[in-house]
Order: C-alpha cells, then structure tokens, then sequence
C-alpha cells in the first residue's frame, strides 16, 4: 500500500512536467545547446555584443558576472565586449533610445535577459534561422515562428537570403501556407557554420537567463546526498525507538 | 527530566509552565500507536509554514514593492544577492509544496473521518487556514510582478466586480485603483507579510483543538474511549504512545524524506515545467498586452475551472463566483453532512468510498481543466465535474446513510 502511494505521488510529481512540455504550437528545431561548453559560451557572448546589444539590453545581467561565468579575463572584458563607457560591474543595457527604437522599428526591442525563459532556448534558435525574404515588411523580411516581426535579418549577410517555399492553399481564396525554407542567395557563413553560430547565440542566452543553473545542479548533487545519508540515520532512530511499539 | 530538575529549570517554572507544556504537548501527548503514511502531513504543514516565513522575510530584505522596480528586484535577488537564487526558489518552490501538503492533510481528513465528532471545530479551523492560505498565495503571486501575476490578479480582482450593485466599487476598494496598479502591489505586499503571521496564529489554535479533543488515527476510532493504562501512565489511554520521543523521530523521518522531494525539484527543476513558475511570469507586465492564455497557478485550478463552468447569467458572472467560493465554503459543513456509523474509511462501504474515488477523479479534472484554454468540450466536462463535485458533498447525508458499513474493531489496528 505505501509504495502504491509513493509511486503515485511520483508520478504526479513529474507527469505534469511532461504534459506541458509536450504542448507547443509551431514546429521548433532543437537548440542542442550545452552550457558546460564555455568556448561556445564565450563565442556567443562576442556575437550578442556585435550584432544584438546595439539594440537589445541584457539589463538584468552585468558585465562582470558574466566575465567570472564564462572565464573571461578583466582586459578581454574592457576590449572585446564592453562599448561605450560602461563600468565591468554595469547591468548591460543597450545603446539605443527607446524613443529612437520606436521611430525607427514601430516597437522598442525587448530585453533578452529572460527571452529563453518565457520563449524557450528552442524558440530563440528557430527564431535565429527562420528569416525569409518578405518584400510586404518594412525590413523586407518576414519571420517563420514570429510573423510580423519589427525585426531587420540583422545576421542577414552571415546566413545569405532564404525564401519561403510556398503551398498551394488547399480552398481557393486562402493565402497558401509556408511549407519550409529554401537558401536563394549564399552568405559569408555556410549553412553549417550560421547554425553553428546561432547556436552559441542561444547558448549563451539561456545561460544569461540563469546564471546560476549549472551551480545550483552541482549544489543539488550534494543537499540529495546528504539527505540520503540523513534518512539512514533517522530510519534507524525510527527503527529504535520504535522498536518496543507493537 | 521531570525527576531532576535543574535549578535554572525549575526557577522557569515557578514562572512559566515549561515542564508542563512539554508533557502535556510533547511527552505526555499520546497519539494512537497505529498511525501512517497519512499522519505525516501535518507536521510537514508547519515545516512549510516555518519555510515560507522565513525566506519570505529575507526575500523582503530585498524585494521593493514598486510596480516599477518590483520585476527587475526579483532577477537581483536571483544574481546579485548572495544565495538569494536559493531563498527565492525555496519561496516558489514551497508555495507549490504547501498546497501539495495541504491537500494530502485534507484527503488524510477525509480517509480517517477526521471531521467527524468530536473534532468539528478542528476541522472548521482546518478549512479557515485553508481559505487564508489561499489569500496569501494570491496576494503573493502578484509580487514577482510578471505577466500572469499582473493578469492572474487582473482576473481574480474582477471577480469581485461581479458582485450585483456594489460589484465595481468592491473591485476598486480591493485594487485600490481602477486597474491593478502600483497601489495594488504595495498593499497586496503589506497583506502578504501580514497573512503568515495570522496563519501561525491560527495553526497555534488548531493544535489546541487537537490536543483537546486528542489524534484521530486510521481507524477511526477513539482511544481515550478504550481501555486505560500503558508503560508510561495508568491513565493513558492503552493504544496511546508519547508524541515525543515516537512521532518526533517517525515525522523526522518523513521530514527528510519530504526535504529531498523539495530539494530535488528547487534544484533540478524550480519552474516545473511551468506549474510551479509560470512561464509567462518571466516578462515583466504590461498592462497593454493581454497574455494569450491566462491560467492561474495549478493549486487554484480546481476552482477556476468551476467558475468557467457557470454559463453567465443576465449578463452576469457572478453565479460563477457563487459556485466557486460555494465549492470551498462547502468544507465548513462536511461534519454534518457525513451521516456514516463509522468515521474511517476502512470501514464505510462501497457507496462511500465510490463517491470518494469520484470525487478525487472530479477534483483532479477539475485542476487540469482549469489550466486550458476554454473549448465547448472541455467547459461541458468541467460542468460535469462541478456537478460532481458538489453532489459528493450535498448527496452525502443519503449515501453516507444508506452504505453497508463494516464492523469497527474494539482497539486499533497496526
């Protein structure tokens, strides 16, 4: 009877876990990232800095925090990474105005501190590759999971012009549907290299949406032993104590 | 300890009754011998209690109630705090464990006819700690200040609106504005940190009753009823064994056990999948943009979907609102509403315990309808399972007496 209510109490400890995962609108491709690979973190850091920070902050993040996690030295830090006039112990934030951004976008770009919380390290890494040619946007490109979007193809000239392959809609009068995407124009990176690339972007994302993660794993490995060690101890207290109870 | 007093001790009490209110409450409480896997939940309520207030307090240290610096205070408790990452997920994390523990402490209520004379006010007590556990949780959902606190409060506070004629003023006096708003946060902050204390209050009080009235056990039977004497008193009722030393160690036990289930998910997996931190709530709010989907945490669900069951009523949703705050309310009644001979479980009959199966189906349902989106199917089965709900309650007098029970041993069972 106990362990039938034990392993139904596990079970519904982790079948929600499951259920949600599974839900999901749009196909997302996995992000397959790795958070122990610091050369990918540190090259993500360098990307987001180059491409992203002009527009985007991550301002619940500092400069120094993330040199510290990712093994960056104070020299690289000041050279490579901080622009402007930035202190290593500033939160990032970005160098655009918020009234600029609305000129210019019609939105204010969102911090990305949190993006792969609330989307998900998936979604950033679709969002990444899913770009294709729209001549109806402002910025004459259109994007696969956020249609819509205010967004140029920033990493436009690195992964080349993708066009949307298109179906046949299958009533007459309805738009037709976006079956994939095809490369019309090479960029700079080949294929492999911009997924790649897009792939460090995210990695690093997800780890600025939670810099402590690996450190709270390794901590849990600890507090799970020794609560295992402290339950022998109090079942065998239990056990003698109780020993005299019939 | 009684036979040797120490100076100092005895000096106490003369002045405080310390020796005393140990042996009444701890080594001369007896508790029925017989108790299980059920009887854990209780002291694992008040190790969640402890819990939560104590984080609670350190993450005030840090916490600004601002609806302007509110979002961004909570990411610097989880960067730049020293440990503050551990206090908050063990915050978020043990408002989901409470709701866990509570609900198995209620179903334990149900199983051994906890409700039953003499321990109706027990119960009743039981239920308000409930309610007002409910109101913490709300209240405090809103702190992190993210989509679905601001929408789910949204939400919750137009409940009130639905009220006929007083309806919208009500909404305002609560929100303290005419949208959930900065005031909204600072007083929804000071309610809280007040709560908890009330709540220790009140758990204060449902001991008393309990050592009044004595534990029940999973037989459901009386012990000080039964014959008298054990190893430690004549007087003690024969079944009875001191709370301290056997439940101390026992409940330590289940205590760690209860820890590692608490830390495993703090430490692997504080968000759950999005049940214990709503995904959502990882964007700061904007009262300009409505979520998708707006659901509230999973231990409102239940009652949230009983709500979305009531189809409006000249133009009102305040039937809704009647029947939700009815599903609880209902609890008060329950010790006059079970009619059986005989309080355990183990020995009502199959009316009864198919009822129990139904409504424990109903009530699961019921939290999983409640976190989708709204479909003509999914509101037709959450009707279903309301009306179950309530029938498990309200046709309890007939069942409860018509069931074949099993006859009740003279002493308890192991």
């Amino acid at each position: 009877m106990r362990k039938l209510i034990l392993a139904t109490l596990t079970l519904l400890l982790i079948a929600p876990t499951a259920l949600l995962a599974s839900g999901g609108g749009e196909h997302l491709e996995q992000a397959n990232i790795d958070l122990r690979d610091q050369a990918s973190l540190q090259r993500g850091a360098k990307y987001f800095m180059n491409y992203c920070s002009g527009c985007h902050s991550l301002k619940y993040m500092r400069y120094n925090r993330l040199a510290k996690d990712l093994g960056i030295d104070e020299i690289t830090l000041r050279q490579n990474l901080i622009f402007g006039d930035a202190k290593p112990g500033d939160l990032i934030t970005k160098s655009m105005t918020d009234d600029d951004a609305l000129k210019w976008f019609g939105v204010v770009p969102p911090d990305l501190t949190l993006v792969t919380r609330w989307r998900s390290p998936d979604w950033v890494y679709t969002y990444l590759k899913g770009f294709y040619v729209d001549e109806t946007r402002p910025y004459g490109v259109n994007n696969l999971v956020f249609p819509l979007v205010g967004m140029p193809h920033v990493l436009g000239d690195l992964q080349g012009r993708q066009e949307a392959i298109l179906e046949p809609p299958h009533e007459p009068g309805k738009e037709p549907t976006i079956k994939g995407l095809r490369l019309v124009e090479k960029g700079d990176l080949s294929p492999k290299e911009y997924d790649t690339l897009v792939r460090d972007i995210t990695n690093f994302l997800t780890y600025a949406g939670e810099p402590i993660r690996l450190e709270r794993e390794r901590l849990g490995r600890y507090v799970l032993l020794f609560l295992g060690f402290l339950f022998i101890l109090a079942y065998m207290l239990k056990k003698e104590y109780w020993k005299d109870v019939h | 300890m009684s036979a040797e007093k120490t100076e100092n001790l005895s000096w106490i009490d003369k002045r405080f009754p310390l020796s005393e209110t140990w042996r009444a409450h701890l080594s001369e409480y007896y508790a029925p011998k017989n108790l299980n896997f059920w009887s854990f939940f209780g002291s694992l309520a008040i190790l969640t209690l402890v819990i939560q207030i104590v984080t609670g307090v350190w993450l005030a240290m840090s916490y600004k109630p601002d609806a302007n610096l509110a979002f961004a205070s909570v990411e610097y408790i989880m960067r730049d705090v020293d440990w503050g990452w551990l206090i908050r997920y063990m915050h978020s994390t043990g408002a989901s464990m409470f709701f866990i523990v509570i609900y198995l402490h209620m179903f334990r209520g149900l199983l051994w006819g906890s409700y039953r004379k003499p321990r109706e006010l027990l119960w009743m007590i039981g239920v308000v700690i409930y309610l007002m556990m409910m109101a913490t949780a709300f209240f405090g959902y809103l702190l992190p200040w993210g989509q679905m606190s601001y929408w789910g409060a949204q939400v919750i506070v137009n409940l009130f609106a639905a009220v006929p004629v007083i309806g919208d003023d009500l909404a305002v006096w609560v929100r303290g504005d005419y949208v959930i708003s900065d005031a909204t946060l600072n007083r929804f902050f000071a309610l809280h940190f007040l709560l908890p204390f009330l709540l220790a209050g009140l758990v204060f009080l449902h001991i008393v009753a309990l050592h009044h009235v004595g534990s029940n056990n999973p037989d459901g039977i009386e012990i000080k009823e039964g014959p008298k004497g054990n190893r430690w008193s004549d007087k003690a009722p024969a079944d009875g064994i001191p709370f301290h030393p056997y439940y101390t160690v026992k409940d330590l036990m289940g205590a760690v056990v209860f820890l590692a289930i608490f830390s495993y998910i703090m430490f692997f997996n504080p968000t759950m999948g999005g049940l214990f931190l709503e995904t959502p709530n990882f964007q700061p709010a904007n009262p300009m943009q409505t979520p998708v989907h707006i659901a509230p945490v999973w231990y409102f669900t239940p009652f949230y979907a009983m709500l979305r069951a009531v189809p409006p009523m000249y133009g009102s949703q305040f039937p809704g609102v009647v029947v939700m705050f009815a599903s609880i309310l209902i609890l008060f009644a329950l010790p006059w509403l079970d009619r059986s001979p005989v309080k355990s479980m183990r020995y009502k009959g199959p009316l009864f315990k198919g009822a129990t199966a139904i409504f424990v189906v109903s009530f699961v349902a019921l939290a999983w309808l409640g976190m989708q989106p709204a479909s003509p199917l999914y509101t037709l089965l959450a009707q279903i399972f309301t009306v179950l709900y309530f029938a498990y309650f309200l046709l309890m007098p007939i069942y409860s007496s018509l069931d074949e029970t099993k006859p009740v041993p003279e002493r308890v069972t192991s």
